[in-house]
């Protein structure tokens, strides 16, 4: 669409920047400030430098949180968007089934985050979980509060059954956007199901994908509540991910400066990775003609 | 699976497999916690049964009849109604300047929204703690509210401007050349047609309000202490209270499932952010 150039759109947008920025530029600044100060309390502060910097990027708990924190959002994309895409390929293309299955897919999505994780503490649990029990019957030995592995699976599970409906859904917005003559043409030219999803489907499905890795990458780069809930962590700092070991160090210690600076270079990070999903998309869409 | 598949095309039932094999990892977590929630804590933790062996609705009743329990919800609805509204009201008249006009910074702008999206909200924690706590809005439902604009906003805006981009400009055009001003125009044009994509907003806006937790919990302590905060202290004298957990974690699950119901129809392009 043509867009006309008119400065005097920006008055729409105040109301926005004004909001955004009492509520996102004002504490990031708080967050800087603290990141090169030093306070013995009382509100006394002094210049510290870039000393927490140098301390949070020497530490050898960030380092492993962060590999951590790679590894969960590398295994969560990995899992959850061919799952989505599958899934969404059985969804009912119309019809009062196709709502019925909607709605309840949506279901996790709309569940509290700690609620999650509550479901899936419980769930797990050998005493009085499903989970639990049935892998206990099956001669498993299987205890998520002990066991790293059974912890880590534990959280990855909960994730994927908390946020694959969301792949799925936006998959399938793409695929209700493919007219029905594709199906048809494809039939005619006698393409078999694998060419109809690489040729038509796939394609159809490229920007709403983008959208699915990019919430995805965020929402799993910065996940806190459900691992906190089911693990807290643990067992040791097996899961103990980024957003998990900040607030541990922000309202746990107390430790304004290297929290701070923490924060800052978590920020930086998924600044920097928004930027390269951003541009990738916007290009994408160019490309086109949209 | 001989029957089914003299009955059709054996991908129609692949399809079937597949979705009720999906929905049942759905729901068995979803229902192994209303099955907790029927049952007395006795029963919880010396039987183990797939359904309750003696029904009850002791557990509700206690969230029913406590305020500290009831009120918890009450606070979870004050400040996620307030945030929706928050949100749509600054979004409408932005959303609607990114998909009409060019003006300077508006690429920057966008983005510059966007990445408060991606903000971690335990980055913010801390800060807003103080921010909200030095104007003396502590403990209220508005600093709530407001700290989930942070995120909320930028989805708004962008869910809205996908939505209105859908809309041809030259009804625009066509209204002004009819004598329409424009907030008249606004209200009684253009919002009708953008109807779903506000309703889609709002309730995306409710739904990450509702979900959210750590700042909602940072920012309160009595007053308006949201429910999920609530949840986290039923360990009592005789250890953890699973029934009365179970049971506030089903009543939790209710809000969402209502509202989903009432957008069901544009969920998928929902959550493809208006832009399929």
């Amino acid at each position: 669409m043509e867009k006309t150039f008119n400065n005097k759109a920006w008055f729409m947008v105040l109301p926005v920047v004004l909001l955004v920025a009492f509520s996102a530029v004002v504490p990031l600044m708080t967050v800087v400030n603290y990141s090169v100060q030093d306070t013995f309390g009382n509100n006394q502060f002094f210049w510290a430098g870039l000393q927490w910097f140098e301390e949070v990027l020497t530490s050898e708990r960030l380092h492993d949180a962060l590999i951590r924190q790679f590894i969960f959002s590398a295994v969560i994309l990995a899992l959850e968007i061919p799952l989505g895409i599958a899934v969404s390929l059985c969804i009912p293309k119309r019809g009062v089934w196709s709502s019925f299955c909607l709605v309840l897919m949506a279901l996790p999505l709309l569940i509290p985050w700690n609620v999650v994780g509550t479901i899936w503490q419980i769930f797990g649990r050998v005493d009085i979980g499903l989970l639990g029990a049935t892998m206990a019957a099956l001669g498993i030995d299987y205890n998520y509060t002990q066991n790293a592995a059974h912890a880590w699976i534990t959280i990855v599970v909960m994730d994927v059954w908390h946020w694959t409906s969301l792949v799925a859904l936006l998959c399938f917005a793409g695929l209700q956007s493919i007219p029905d003559a594709y199906y048809q043409a494809a039939k005619i030219d006698g393409a078999g199901r694998w060419k109809i999803f690489r040729y038509i489907e796939l394609p159809k499905m490229n920007r709403v994908l983008l959208i699915a890795v990019l919430l995805r990458f965020m929402d799993s780069f910065m996940i806190y509540t459900e691992p906190f809930v089911v693990t807290g962590g643990g067992p040791g700092n097996s899961t103990t991910l980024l957003s998990i070991d900040l607030v541990k160090i922000a309202l746990g210690q107390f430790d304004l400066g290297p929290a701070a600076a923490f924060s800052i270079i978590y920020f930086l990070i998924i600044l920097l990775l928004s930027w390269v999903f951003y541009t990738v998309m916007t290009n994408y869409g160019k490309g086109e003609g949209r | 699976m001989s029957t089914a598949v003299q009955s059709g095309p054996s991908r129609i039932n692949a399809r079937t497999v597949g979705m009720t094999l999906y929905l049942l990892f759905l729901l068995v977590p979803i229902y192994w916690l209303l099955n907790m929630s029927l049952k007395t804590n006795e029963e919880i933790l010396s039987t183990f049964s797939l359904w309750p062996q003696h029904l009850t609705f002791a557990n509700y009743m206690v969230i029913f009849t406590d305020p500290s329990w009831y009120s918890g919800y009450i606070n979870s609805m004050i400040y996620v109604g307030l945030n929706t509204v928050i949100s749509i009201a600054v979004a409408l008249p932005a959303a609607y300047a990114f998909s009409r006009y060019r003006f300077l910074g508006d690429s920057h702008l966008f983005f510059w929204l966007l990445t408060n999206r991606m903000a971690p909200p335990a980055v913010f924690a801390l800060p807003f703690f103080q921010l909200y706590s030095s104007v003396g809005l502590f403990d209220t439902h508005i600093a709530v509210a407001l700290a989930h604009c942070l995120f909320n906003v930028p989805l708004a805006v962008w869910i809205l401007e996908g939505f209105m981009s859908g809309v041809p400009k030259e009804i625009d055009e066509t209204a002004y050349i009819d004598g329409y001003s424009f907030p008249k125009f606004f209200i009684r044009i253009f919002t009708p047609l953008i109807a779903s994509g506000i309703g889609v907003a709002a309730f995306f806006c409710f739904m990450f309000s509702w979900v959210e937790l750590l700042l909602a919990r940072t920012l309160t302590s009595v007053d308006a202490k949201p429910i999920s905060a609530a949840m986290t202290r039923t360990v009592s004298a005789s250890g953890m209270d699973w029934g009365v957990l179970a049971a506030a974690g089903i009543l939790t699950i209710v809000p969402g499932a209502l509202v989903i119901y009432f957008v069901r129809n544009y969920i998928a392009k929902g959550f493809a952010l208006g832009r399929v």
